[in-house]
């Protein structure tokens, strides 16, 4: 494994390859507040975020990532557009053990904040990560979370049941069983048919969830239990487009053969993405893409995603990033800007033989 | 001579029941000099030596190699130990110390019976009061590990060494993983088990330590397996 002095020195270089392509250096600090910040995680990080005390300060958690501080830099006093860039550690306990699992380890990034034109500023993040990566002969993969939610913003239901699926995007297994239970495709349990049915409990209340909240859930089981099953040829559309895999200059053609119509306007940008990463130099015949992603794994990506890897098993990915428009609405307390960016990590591009 | 180090239990039922199982096998474990001292002697096999441990303590013990054999819950295990298998080999299920790790709700709850109905009100919960469902439990890898692989979000762990079916009617929970095996102490606290919120069904279970020194206690460990009716693991 590279020492942390290999792995430093990479970094330097990518932070000044990042900064020669018009990125602001930005050094976030180590320690940041806990509380606020943790809950814009998913369940994977927030699990594994060193989480310590401080007197004056609360709770106060090491950096698991630089998003989330670089995106809330910029939307309290940042000018528009921006280009950042870092390089430093971020902290994360490993559940497993393995040498490739390390704690503590080096991330260099690059973000864009920009609402002329996404998908130049897509195609600009991953275009500079393939340059700087070239020596490592990586294999490259995309993707779009923004095409399963507008295959799931289009689905002929209720708005509760859109809202359901789109929240477990992220999650496939509960995303397709909840997909099996609106298109009855799954026996409805006992205790669901007893309480539509008007069971109820005798137990004294306890707890802090009030009595108008259960209310509340069981007018939304009704409503669900009187409305129409999703139709199975959606459903069987759907899981044609999570499983569609092929190079990237046949991907908008592939995705129009589903017959999904509320895909177009996403077809659309993932073509203006592709013509502008064509026009850097990308090879797509040569480019993966898979529709499902970065789906279990890229916590807050809502668009675009790629990563960068290596045929070693053992190697998490070397790089990757995506596009996060809606952790920037969250941040930015009603205001949005479109965002994207990713990170590489040095200790493995120093594993692996360095830059060129 | 080196001895294969086997730490079991040092008081109580569990005990008792760890040398029962031991008895039938034709091994009899005791404690040497008086009923205070946790030290112990081992008649019937050749070269094993008795370790008296806390229950808690014995994952560790066999995860640093400092015993040979142990036998704890199999939820202890799973619970302190970073991917279990890599660190020990599962010997034997022994048959007693049943208990299972669930996943409680309010009995109140009419409108939640699976995780299905737990994922969908913890989404309200978070949006109702601000904050993720609270869920009260001291094992908090296995529960993570669960909720991850079952896909349910807006959820967090307290963590809660004792008492922890109190915790809901305090209001410091709104549910809890824990250990039950009648059942009792959780419907006496008004909660309710989730239908499909089985986490581990744990019973008291002989493990192997992997980071031992195993240096010249092959044969001895060999003449123990067959005693014994197990099968010798790799270590």
């Amino acid at each position: 494994m590279a020492s942390k002095a290999e792995a430093r020195s990479v970094g330097q270089r990518l932070l000044a390859a990042f900064e020669a392509a018009g990125a602001v250096e930005v050094t976030p600090d180590i320690l940041q507040p806990a509380e606020a910040l943790l809950d814009l995680y998913g369940e994977d990080i927030r699990a594994r975020a060193y989480v310590t005390a401080d007197p004056l300060r609360g709770e106060m958690m090491a950096r698991p990532d630089f998003t989330v501080p670089v995106v809330q830099a910029h939307m309290a006093e940042g000018a528009e557009p921006a280009r950042y860039a870092y390089m430093g550690e971020v902290f994360r306990k490993q559940d497993h053990r393995g040498s490739a699992r390390v704690a503590e380890y080096f991330q260099a990034g690059y973000e864009i904040f920009d609402r002329e034109d996404p998908e130049a500023a897509d195609a600009e993040v991953f275009a500079l990560f393939a340059k700087l990566l070239k020596p490592l002969d990586l294999s490259a993969t995309i993707g779009d979370i923004g095409l399963l939610r507008a295959a799931v913003g289009g689905l002929d239901t209720l708005p509760a049941r859109k809202a359901a699926l789109a929240r477990h995007i992220w999650r496939p297994q509960r995303f397709h069983r909840l997909m099996e239970r609106y298109a009855g495709l799954s026996p409805v349990p006992e205790s669901r048919a007893a309480l539509l049915l008007g069971a109820r409990s005798d137990a004294p209340w306890i707890g802090l969830r009030a009595p108008e909240e259960m209310a509340a859930r069981i007018a939304v089981l009704q409503a669900d239990a009187e409305t129409a099953p999703i139709a199975a040829a959606d459903v069987a559309r759907l899981d044609a487009l999570f499983a569609l895999r092929c190079t990237a200059d046949r991907a908008p053609a592939q995705l129009n053969d589903l017959g999904i119509a509320a895909l177009a306007p996403a077809i659309t940008r993932l073509e203006r993405r592709l013509a502008a990463l064509d026009a850097r130099g990308i090879d797509l015949t040569a480019l993966a893409f898979e529709a499902s992603h970065g789906r279990a794994t890229m916590e807050y990506y809502d668009g675009f995603v790629f990563s960068f890897e290596t045929a070693d098993p053992g190697f998490p990915p070397i790089a990757s990033g995506g596009r996060y428009d809606a952790l920037t609405r969250v941040l930015g307390g009603g205001r949005a800007i479109p965002a994207v960016g990713g990170v590489i990590r040095p200790g493995l591009v120093a594993d692996l033989g360095g830059l060129a | 001579m080196s001895a294969i180090k086997l730490g079991v239990p040092s008081k109580g039922r569990l005990m008792e029941q760890c040398f029962d199982w031991f008895a039938a096998r034709g091994l009899r474990l005791k404690r040497t000099g008086s009923d205070r001292e946790y030290a112990g002697a081992v008649e019937g096999a050749e070269a094993v030596e008795l370790v008296l441990l806390s229950a808690g303590e014995i994952p560790r013990e066999l995860a640093a190699g400092r015993i040979h054999l142990g036998v704890t819950g199999s939820d202890l295990v799973r619970e302190k130990l970073a991917d279990w298998e890599t660190q020990v080999a599962d010997l034997a299920p022994m048959g007693f110390g049943h208990a299972d790790l669930i996943i409680a709700v309010p009995a109140c709850w009419a409108d939640v019976d699976t995780l299905e109905d737990l994922d969908a009100v913890a989404h309200a919960f978070r949006a109702a009061h601000g904050q993720r469902l609270r869920i009260a439990t001291k094992y908090h890898r296995l529960l993570r590990e669960f909720l991850a692989r079952e896909g349910v979000a807006d959820w967090q762990s307290v963590d809660s060494q004792g008492a922890t079916e109190g915790t809901v009617k305090n209001l410091t929970a709104e549910a809890v993983a824990d250990i039950t095996s009648s059942g009792e102490t959780l419907r006496a606290n008004h909660l309710r088990i989730l239908s499909d919120g089985l986490i581990h069904q744990s019973q008291a279970t002989l493990f192997a330590a992997r980071a031992a020194d195993w240096t010249g206690l092959e044969t001895p460990f060999a003449a123990l397996c067959a005693q014994l009716g197990v099968n010798a693991p790799k270590l």
